[in-house]
């Protein structure tokens, strides 16, 4: 069971760490190209994500853009600074709310593990008011606080 | 911003099948400990444990009726950082399931996207 870790660092960073059953090359690839983004980086069910622009080079831009087909959306924009394939990718992102948020930096490195792979996710915590934003977008928080809260947790438990 | 250790706690508490569980059994209302235990294939001891981590966190509390301990969820147990750090966490586990059935499509040759 492949199940992620979400540790904070200090009081602004967030690492997340997760296995994945393939290859490096395979995992990083998935993380830059836009036709493979644009599968999985979904988020809650129901969001899509109708715009994908990931130029995939250093200095390129980053544009997501997602929406639940009910009206309620959001983008991200970003850049990439550094990419080492299969191994590391730096890049900034923000998300717009749009207003857009804090610059994020996003460091993400896939290392050989077995037959597979761990990915490690360290990026920077958003700062209060931003989290705010985020909960109020509705991503995930489109209903009632507490039924939203009784899905979520039943939803892990009956998902782990 | 709360203590980081304290975060970390809620986070821990968090990390646990069973514990998630249990809280979502108590977002119904409150439960006697052997009212939580009868969900899970597991003995009252093991669920005591694992009460004793979510109170230490600070998310459920319990009160003493005779010889009963019901518990309940603390009232603004979840700061508005764990709530986002649970959205993250939610989002993630979407994503990366999602990844994991692509890499597996990728690997078996079957992949029809161009």
């Amino acid at each position: 069971m492949s199940e992620l870790t979400l540790t904070t660092e200090g009081e602004t960073h967030v690492v997340v760490k997760r296995r994945f059953a393939a290859s490096p090359e395979a995992v990083y690839r998935a993380h830059v190209d836009p036709e493979l983004i644009q599968r999985w980086c979904l988020g809650p069910e129901g969001w899509t994500m109708p715009v994908c622009i990931n130029e995939g080079k250093p200095g390129g831009k980053i544009r997501y853009e997602w929406s639940n087909g009910k009206g309620a959306g959001f983008f991200l924009t970003g850049e990439i600074l550094e990419l080492d394939p299969p191994h590391r990718i730096v890049h900034v992102e923000r998300m717009h709310m749009p207003d857009p948020t804090a610059d994020n930096r996003v460091v993400t490195t896939f290392v050989a593990d077995g037959s597979g792979t761990l990915m490690t996710m360290r990026m920077s915590l958003p700062d209060a008011a931003t989290r705010r934003a985020m909960l109020a977008t509705g991503m995930e928080r489109g209903i009632e606080a507490s039924y939203a809260r009784l899905e979520r947790l039943s939803g892990w438990s009956a998902a782990s | 911003m709360q203590p980081a250790e304290s975060l970390d706690r809620t986070l821990a508490a968090l990390a646990d099948a069973t514990r998630r569980g249990i809280l979502a059994r108590l977002a119904l209302g409150e439960a006697t400990v052997s009212e939580l235990a009868e969900p899970f294939a597991i003995s009252q001891p093991a669920i005591s444990r694992h009460i004793r981590v979510l109170s230490e966190a600070g998310l459920i509390v319990q009160r003493v009726v005779g010889t009963r301990r019901p518990c309940r969820l603390a009232p603004g147990a979840l700061s508005e950082l764990d709530q986002y750090l649970e959205m993250l966490r939610g989002a993630l586990t979407r994503n990366y399931r999602r990844l994991d059935q692509l890499l597996a499509k990728q690997a078996k040759g079957k992949d029809k996207n161009p």
